[in-house]
């Protein structure tokens, strides 16, 4: 067991100095019920949980709000601007998630097309800039565009968070070598957002070396999203443990594990 | 006079503050943001003592299950 705590030793996750003590974050829409998203919080082990801002339904009541339901001392609350199809839209959504007096963190959305729903990355360039100068910590959401992401960084992004592959898709990863290229060439931390399917979608994320992954919909819509959330930790971690242990090179021979000689004569 | 909330005409007496309007939706200020005429009010102190005038313009969000 000391050998096995010795091997899992990982440095946090740190994003602006601030200290994460899970790499998973989740979100906290399309749960069957305030209490199954708790479960499955709960089971991921995350500790940063998006939210998105909407107008208060005055017909309905004020229980969809989610803070009658999520602990905000428990999880560290990450508004997005989901939805927002402007810059100017998605400062004004950033700002009021800001009044809401959590933090000063934003997962900072452009959406650019409602059918792919893929990223406008000027328009969220522009809005990172802004933000970053009002002292917003900005996570940008963005595609697996290296030139962009540099752009992000170059805005006061505090992280840059490209695509496996769409929104909801649960496509998977889809190009690990544009993921690899980022991590590479930005200093700040990389959490890959959206398309992570199921968990060996979310290992197959960490072992390009990226810092962290955010998922949604991979957990909430599985049939059971308190096991797959659970799953998705496990996965999270192992992804990660085989990053830093260092896979073997791939060889499209085959070399024998078992020595060549001591073999009984034919 | 008349206010636009959340995108909804709604009536009120004249001279009726923020904080009065939002004892009368039950809602509790602590649980949300209040954008008034395009202005967000980060101090909910104030709103006790913000008059409201017909034609005002108030957006109440809050925070929802998202990804």
């Amino acid at each position: 067991m000391a050998v096995a705590a010795e091997a899992a030793t990982d440095t946090p996750c740190v994003i602006a100095g601030r200290e994460f003590r899970s790499r998973l974050m989740v979100g906290t829409g399309k749960y069957a019920s305030p209490a199954q998203m708790l479960r499955a919080i709960e089971a991921s082990g995350a500790e940063v949980v998006t939210v998105a801002v909407r107008r208060v339904d005055l017909d309905r009541g004020k229980e969809e709000g989610i803070l009658y339901h999520l602990d905000p001392n428990q999880y560290f609350l990450l508004a997005n601007t989901a939805g927002c199809f402007t810059a100017d839209e998605t400062i004004r959504y950033a700002r009021l998630a800001r009044a809401a007096g959590f933090n000063e963190w934003v997962k900072l959305e452009v959406i650019g097309d409602q059918e792919t729903l893929l990223p406008d990355t000027s328009a969220t360039i522009e809005a990172t800039r802004v933000l970053a100068g009002e002292g917003f910590k900005v996570m940008a959401y963005t595609n697996d565009d290296l030139i962009t992401a540099l752009r992000l960084e170059d805005a006061g992004a505090v992280a840059v968070m490209p695509l496996a592959s769409p929104i909801g898709s649960g496509l998977g990863m889809l190009n690990p070598y544009t993921i690899r290229t980022i991590k590479h060439r930005l200093h700040c931390p990389i959490i890959v957002d959206a398309g992570v399917g199921t968990a060996s979608d979310a290992c197959i994320v960490m072992e390009q070396g990226v810092d962290g992954v955010l998922m949604n919909t991979g957990i909430a819509a599985a049939s059971d999203p308190v096991r797959m959330a659970y799953a998705m930790r496990q996965a999270v971690d192992a992804g990660r443990q085989a990053y830093l242990a260092g896979r073997m090179p791939r060889r499209e021979i085959a070399v024998p594990s078992s020595p060549l000689t001591g073999m009984l004569d034919a | 006079m008349t206010l636009s909330v959340n995108g909804c005409e709604r009536v009120v007496p004249l001279g009726t503050t923020l904080a009065a309007l939002l004892a009368e939706l039950q809602l509790d200020p602590l649980m949300i943001v209040v954008e008034h005429n395009r202005t967000i009010l980060r101090d909910r102190d104030r709103f006790a003592t913000r008059t409201l005038g017909d034609g005002d313009t108030l957006e109440l969000v809050h925070f929802v299950g998202g990804g």
